[in-house]
């Protein structure tokens, strides 16, 4: 690996609203995500979070505004969803997970050539999983599956990584191993945004951070971001869908 | 009795044995690996929905011409094929689940299909619909059979890629590729063809069973996709070659025979699968590894 990837456009958000059924989960976002940034969003539970990495993949179409992704194509994301919703009992094997990661290179016929054996077999090592690869998936550990998940994000070699939660419930060496691995993926100029919770994790690896509370709170560098009063602001939203709200005012002015 | 008389002799001597043993075999190596992947995804029913729903199609092909291979098949392909795109479509487009989708159209259409068999003809021949015949297999069954279980085999191999991933994680598969869905609808297309070819042989009601039935037992004899497949087929064709054995000898009509021995090659595989079987719980636990 070690290479770099050819910088991707920026994904521009100009006053985007994401939700569903016409109620914002998170409303009037704007704001650039560069080339090769490595953004942190972070926000209380039913910030938005979640749907803003929606709705950078495409999933969920905006209620308003635009989400210009310049030149690149929404297959050239890679997303890992939150807890991802992976049939686990499924008899599959590491390596054959893994080699998904390759779909993009080899379709749905293509077969494996050894050379890609070999570079399933690298990603495998690179997330700390030699000697799982013919292990099922089922028996893997919440830590060890996120570990293959990771290899398998590598291997698709995406120029935009989208990770929503990837720490949650993960022990601190997992963390810290998967970080390299991110902070890998920030050499080679791809971008990378991930979901986060835990604060010392963002000031510690990711320069910038957009802090959420479905609505933007503050996007900018991570230490300006999260200054006391950002986040206490943040803490205060409300949560609840209101049935009677009345028509969100920012749009009437605009 | 010898066991030369017991378990050869029937094939040898008769030439209606042989047919109905070849065309159970072919029926079971093309319908075991679809039901191990409906018990993957957690569509075992599903199967028993479509052959309901393949009912009224192989009644208007009766009506229209009798007792017809031609007539009766494409009628059942038809009412499968539309059941399955019905249900396909409405899960996707609405807040059904494809199994509430499934059961709506289902019990529509084999409503509509014992209407149709009892404005015409006389219960013999609904049994015949309902139960099937393998006893008289003709040429045309027999191709038939063998046609589609080839095309089975083919077209799971082609598939096989994104038929897994559309289990395993089908979240990923739709941020890598569009094939999902068409993979989707091609497997309830497969899963319909094996149910019309097998109720030629065991009925539209019994046909479901030598596709689940060594499917379930499968999951007990291993813990991986590959030997699930070699295990399904394996019960299957054994099933076959029991039942038709014990119809002969007992007079049983043959198209349950061979499911009963499905479900008893199922019950052994419960208590005996080398992967999963339950007496090997019973035993004194072995000792565990360091590592």
């Amino acid at each position: 690996m070690g290479r770099v990837v050819s910088a991707a456009s920026a994904i521009r958000l100009d006053d985007v609203t994401l939700g569903y059924d016409r109620h914002p989960a998170v409303h009037h976002l704007t704001g650039e995500i560069a080339p090769g940034a490595l953004l942190a969003v972070v926000g209380p539970n039913g910030a938005g979070k979640s749907t803003l990495l929606k709705g950078l993949v495409g999933t969920l179409k905006p209620l308003g505004g635009r989400i210009d992704r310049g030149a690149l194509k929404v297959r050239e994301i890679a997303y890992l969803p939150q807890a991802a919703a992976l049939d686990r009992s499924f008899p599959i094997d590491v390596f054959d997970l893994v080699s998904t990661g390759l779909w993009r290179r080899r379709g749905l016929f293509g077969g494996l050539s050894k050379g890609d054996r070999a570079t399933v077999a690298e990603a495998i090592a690179s997330v700390g999983l030699s000697g799982f690869e013919r292990r099922q998936i089922g028996t893997l550990s919440g830590g060890q599956l996120q570990r293959a998940l990771f290899a398998r994000l590598a291997l698709q070699d995406a120029a935009v990584i989208l990770l929503d939660e990837p720490f949650a419930a993960i022990d601190a060496k997992t963390v810290s191993d998967l970080l390299e691995l991110v902070a890998r993926w920030r050499a080679e100029t791809r971008t990378v945004v991930a979901v986060l919770h835990d604060l010392e994790t963002v000031r510690r690896a990711f320069p910038e951070t957009l802090l959420l509370a479905r609505r933007q709170v503050a996007w900018g560098p991570t230490s300006e971001a999260l200054r006391p009063e950002r986040l206490l602001e943040a803490r205060g939203m409300q949560e609840a869908f209101d049935d009677h709200a009345p028509v969100c005012a920012v749009d009437h002015a605009a | 009795m010898t066991p030369y008389d017991a378990l050869v002799a029937p094939f040898v001597e008769f030439d209606f044995m042989r047919r109905a043993l070849v065309g159970s075999l072919a029926l079971s190596v093309g319908s075991a690996p679809i039901g191990v992947f409906l018990m993957l995804r957690r569509m075992s029913l599903a199967g028993d929905a479509m052959a309901h729903a393949i009912l009224p199609g192989a009644a208007v092909g009766f009506l229209v011409a009798g007792l017809s291979l031609p007539a009766m098949t494409i009628g059942g392909l038809a009412a499968g094929v539309a059941v399955a795109v019905l249900a396909g479509l409405l899960t996707r487009t609405s807040v059904l689940k494809e199994d509430a989708a499934l059961a709506a159209f289902y019990l529509l259409s084999l409503a509509l299909g014992v209407t149709l068999v009892s404005l015409k003809g006389s219960n013999v021949d609904l049994l015949n619909v309902l139960f099937g015949s393998v006893l008289a297999l003709d040429d045309d069954a027999l191709f038939l059979l063998a046609g589609v279980s080839s095309l089975t085999l083919l077209t799971l191999a082609a598939l096989y890629r994104s038929l897994v991933l559309e289990c395993v994680d089908p979240g990923f598969l739709a941020s890598v590729s569009r094939s999902g869905g068409p993979t989707h609808f091609v497997f309830l297309g497969l899963v319909v063809l094996n149910l019309v070819a097998g109720f030629q042989a065991l009925g539209t009601l019994l046909s479901v069973g030598i596709m689940m039935l060594p499917a379930a037992s499968a999951a007990f004899w291993s813990a991986r996709l590959s030997g699930m497949f070699v295990a399904a087929i394996a019960v299957g064709a054994l099933a076959s070659l029991f039942g038709l054995l014990g119809s002969y000898h007992t007079g049983v009509p043959s198209g349950p025979a061979i499911v009963l021995a499905a479900g008893a090659l199922y019950l052994v595989s419960i208590a005996f699968g080398a992967s999963a079987g339950l007496v090997w719980r019973l035993l004194p636990a072995r000792r565990h590894r360091a590592a």
